[in-house]
């Protein structure tokens, strides 16, 4: 969580997105200079498969108000099956969350092809917009890596 | 205490105008373990990978960080310049700090430090590398071309003429694709056979080519160097091996009303046909759908007929296992249904036709033996519309959005055919633009409208409605002489959009190729790798991966046959080192890996483990073969007890980068 | 050229005047073509440019029956017939008369009134 010098909630967001395709669409979006917020961070993995329930849950240790994973459509994956395994087991993660209080709308999973640069900067604008609705997160935060 | 060195690109004003590179470099200085860190206008120019090698030696950097463009851009560029100073290639980061950063942000302030941040987790990252050694895969040098069009024709005897084997796979009876059923080409008025037919002929002789005709591809397993693909050969009922194309099956059939496909319906065929005359291979096939041997038992007339005793009523689907090399997708075009645009009555008059039914009109092996009449009487048509952009260029819930590319000129020389063979009839063409880029293009069309007087009317049709007099009226806008017309025509001629093959969207899955809302197969670059799927292996050829005309299939089909040669030219190809690996001392042999790798790339073998109590015990551990791995990283996260990891793209490395974003 | 009215006409129209290709199919099919003086691809192309003022003092706006055969066969998605709907109610509001509102209807009215002539009227005056 940061504040800036207005004192108004600047969220910090997670993005995990696949190299074949969210990465490429997230690219594309930069190549066509479209706008969406910059307390987004993406970091590149192989594959939506790649993403380790536990590197969510870092996230949201270390003081992420919002993470959002982004792959290939199902069926396209570079991998074949890569995010069928992604969508499961985020399902299954983010039930398991809501349970803990990271309400759903902190955590999301998006389909972005790497020809959809739009569709990245719109889904990064409105997952930025909701989270800042949603406030701060305080949940499962260690208070040791607090600033 | 490891040295690394960071370098801030400014990439022009690119990255400078939004982000103030000095200050990022001066930021990420201060981190623990940079040794040194500065920034430069083009980092991926000579100099400035100049700048990192001598940095690299200067300091004896561990590792690196270079903040620029994204790493799909210049990621090779710059493990290559550090491969040649010394330092292991894989000890190279990028912080992408042009698409996901100063591109998208206006404010220098926020964007400044967004790319401290993304610095930061680069260096995280980077300070957690190992030096990685790429493996190595054979290849298998054989190639597969599926589809057996002008595109893959083309492609199948450039990899032959370089001495490589190469099948072509053709769903269809004979290979041709669609020029085999065109008149005359663009520009040249080529006649379309006399120019195919040779090629096709070659494709047959060639020794290192084999055509599987009638055939479909099953199922593909495998990467790029080793495919295994499964090719089902379906029946024809006729032994390829013994017939001869004498066609004296076809003579005496008795079931006479098959709709011809080859000429779109505007003529019968037999039940044993062979689809037009230079087919290759000259073979028969009999319709199982038509046949009343096949159907009832009750026939056998071609059996008999036959001198060389190639009917076989018992045939069955064969599956053939093949292992290839490179795979080119070459699936070609079909012409849209018209039928939905019912302004133009399609369906309600004969006397509607689409081009490619012109087209074998006008031929002199179509329905008529050349003679351009009207499908409904057979009478000879005096005035001719030609409609032009049916279902291109429209909003997405209408037809296609694209532009297809060919109807411009193939209309153009319908028109001037048509005014040259029967000087007295009139030819209207109705367009929106005219579309004439290549070479010689825009002087044939002109040819048309100055020298053959075919009447090109700027505007659009809004309407055809069959008269009771059985010809047709055509109501369309002359937006230059700002009038409604009316035409009463003989003949409409719809110019219909083109769209990818219906197999090509199941062909994509299996080859996991991308493919884009229009069904065209994606290329890895559109400008810079045109042939080329992203997926590697796969490579891509003619009108399946865009719109185009036969001069330009034939040159990209040459220069995809180019990308295969330089693939199987290879004895053994560099395979990406970022694979998984287990942990032998934490794997408890559970499968649960093995089980989610789509490549099947993890297998189990008994290791020895000396205990600490002295004792020796033999555990089933996971083995990755990293020739196989493909690094998608599935495994690491179902092994429940963290012994599966990834190279490259570690569960520290992420979980550092997590770290380093959320500070 | 007054970009007042044009922003007004697209506005109140919703139409994509920008999207047009000038292909000129909305014109071909417009039944009544002949009584206009200003066709339907040139209502598009004069708000597009501006001219909505020269597009208010014809009678052609009249001429067009709504049929929304334009709108059908647009293969841009145009809306010609939208535009021009908005331009014949810009006409009404300079005039002064205007804004049907809800209340303004009697509460007693004629059995025989079809629905249709109340939404359209509500939709003709209530922008």
């Amino acid at each position: 969580m940061q504040v800036n010098e207005n004192e108004t909630f600047v969220p910090t967001i997670v993005a995990f997105c696949c190299n074949w395709c969210s990465y490429a669409g997230a690219d594309l979006s930069g190549t066509n200079r479209l706008q969406y917020p910059s307390n987004i961070k993406i970091i590149r993995v192989p594959c939506s498969c790649r993403v380790n329930p536990m590197f969510i849950l870092r996230a949201f240790q270390r003081g992420a108000d919002g993470v959002i994973l982004c792959g290939c459509h199902p069926g396209d994956c570079h991998y074949t099956t890569g995010n069928y395994y992604a969508r499961r087991r985020m399902t299954l993660l983010f039930s398991m969350l809501d349970y803990l209080g990271i309400e759903r709308g902190r955590t999301r999973v998006e389909w972005v092809s790497a020809a959809e640069g739009q569709k990245f900067a719109e889904t990064m604008k409105s997952f930025a917009a909701e989270i800042a609705a949603l406030g701060p997160n305080r949940r499962l935060e260690d208070l040791r890596c607090r600033k | 205490m490891q040295k690394i060195g960071v370098f801030v690109c400014h990439c022009g004003t690119n990255i400078a105008a939004t982000v103030d590179v000095k200050a990022v470099a001066e930021a990420l200085g201060r981190e623990p373990s940079v040794a040194v860190s500065t920034d430069y206008p083009y980092m991926c120019s000579e100099s400035g990978q100049n700048l990192i090698k001598d940095a690299i030696r200067e300091h004896a950097l561990d590792g690196v960080v270079i903040c620029s463009c994204s790493p799909r851009m210049h990621e090779n560029t710059f493990r290559k310049a550090a491969a040649q100073a010394g330092l292991n290639p894989y000890m190279v980061e990028i912080a992408n700090i042009r698409e996901q950063c100063s591109w998208i942000h206006k404010d220098k302030e926020e964007a400044t430090e967004k790319a401290i941040i993304l610095g930061r987790a680069a260096i995280a990252k980077v300070l957690l590398n190992a030096p990685l050694t790429a493996g190595e895969s054979p290849v298998t040098k054989r190639a597969l071309v599926i589809g057996g069009g002008i595109a893959g024709i083309q492609t199948a005897l450039d990899i032959a003429e370089a001495g490589f084997p190469v099948d072509i796979v053709e769903k269809e009876p004979t290979i041709g694709g669609k020029m085999a059923q065109l008149d005359k080409t663009f520009p040249t008025l080529d006649c379309a056979a006399c120019i195919l037919t040779p090629k096709m002929v070659d494709c047959a002789q060639n020794e290192n080519i084999r055509i599987l005709s009638f055939s479909e591809v099953e199922a593909v397993s495998g990467f790029v160097g080793n495919f295994t693909v499964k090719i089902r050969r379906k029946a024809r009922y006729v032994d390829e091996t013994k017939c001869t194309g004498c066609g004296l099956c076809t003579e005496k059939c008795p079931v006479k009303k098959v709709p011809n496909e080859f000429n779109l319906g505007m003529d019968q065929r037999r039940a044993v046909y062979i689809p037009f005359a230079q087919a290759v291979p000259k073979v028969a096939r009999i319709d199982p759908d038509w046949c009343n041997m096949l159907k009832n038992g009750k026939c056998g007339l071609c059996s008999k007929i036959c001198t060389v005793g190639a009917i076989d009523y018992k045939q069955q689907d064969t599956i053939l296992e093949e292992q290839y090399g490179a795979i080119v997708a070459a699936t070609g075009y079909e012409p849209i249904k018209v039928d939905r645009y019912d302004e133009y009555a399609y369906t309600q008059s004969k006397d509607v036709i689409t081009s490619l039914e012109f087209e074998r009109l006008t031929n002199a092996a179509g329905p008529t033996s050349g003679t351009l009449l009207r499908p409904s009487d057979g009478r000879h048509p005096h005035t001719i519309v030609f409609i032009q952009c049916v279902g291109s260029r429209c909003t997405p819930e209408k037809g296609k959005t694209y532009c297809s590319k060919i109807c411009c000129m193939y209309t153009a020389k319908h028109a001037m055919l048509t005014r040259e063979k029967y000087p007295d009839t009139d030819v209207y063409v109705f367009y929106i633009d005219v579309r004439t880029p290549g070479k010689n293009f825009d002087e044939f069309y002109r040819r048309a409208a100055e020298e053959y007087g075919v009447h090109y009317i700027k505007g659009a049709v809004g309407k055809v409605a069959p008269r009771a007099d059985g010809t047709l009226d055509v109501q369309g806008s002359d937006l230059l002489m700002n009038e409604q017309l009316h035409i009463r025509a003989d003949l409409v001629v719809l110019a219909a959009a083109i769209e990818p093959s219906k197999t090509a969207r199941p062909l994509a899955t299996m080859l996991t190729a991308s493919m884009d809302t229009n069904d065209f197969f994606t290329e890895a670059h559109p400008k810079l790798r045109p042939v080329e799927s992203p997926t590697a292996g796969i490579f891509l050829s003619g009108a399946c991966q865009g719109p185009k005309d036969i001069p330009e299939t034939v040159s990209q089909a040459s220069a995809c046959a180019a990308k295969v040669i330089g693939l199987l030219a290879k004895d053994k190809l560099t395979g990406n080192p970022c694979v998984a690996h287990s942990d032998e001392w934490m794997c408890n042999g559970c499968s649960n890996c093995a089980s989610v790798c789509p490549y099947g790339a993890i297998t189990y073998e008994d290791r020895d483990f000396r205990m600490p109590d002295r004792t020796t015990k033999t555990r089933r551990v996971a083995i990755v073969n990293p020739a196989v791995c493909q690094g998608c990283g599935a495994c690491t996260v179902a092994c429940p007890s963290g012994a599966m990891d990834l190279y490259g793209f570690s569960n520290s490395q992420i979980m550092a980068e997590v770290d380093a974003i959320c500070k | 050229m007054n970009h007042d009215f044009k922003d007004r006409i697209v506005r109140m129209s919703g139409a994509a005047v920008e999207k047009c290709m000038r292909c000129g199919k909305c014109s071909a099919t417009c039944p009544n073509y002949g009584e206009m003086e200003y066709h339907p691809h040139q209502f598009v192309y004069m708000v597009e440019r501006g001219e909505v003022e020269r597009l208010m003092a014809s009678p052609s706006i009249y001429a067009c029956l709504t049929c929304f055969a334009c709108v059908e066969r647009c293969p841009r998605g145009v809306e010609p017939a939208k535009v021009i709907e908005a331009v014949r109610l810009e006409v009404i509001r300079q005039k002064g008369q205007n804004y049907l509102k809800p209340d303004d209807i009697p509460a007693t009215l004629d059995d025989d009134l079809p629905q249709q002539a109340l939404v359209t009227a509500l939709r003709k005056f209530a922008k």
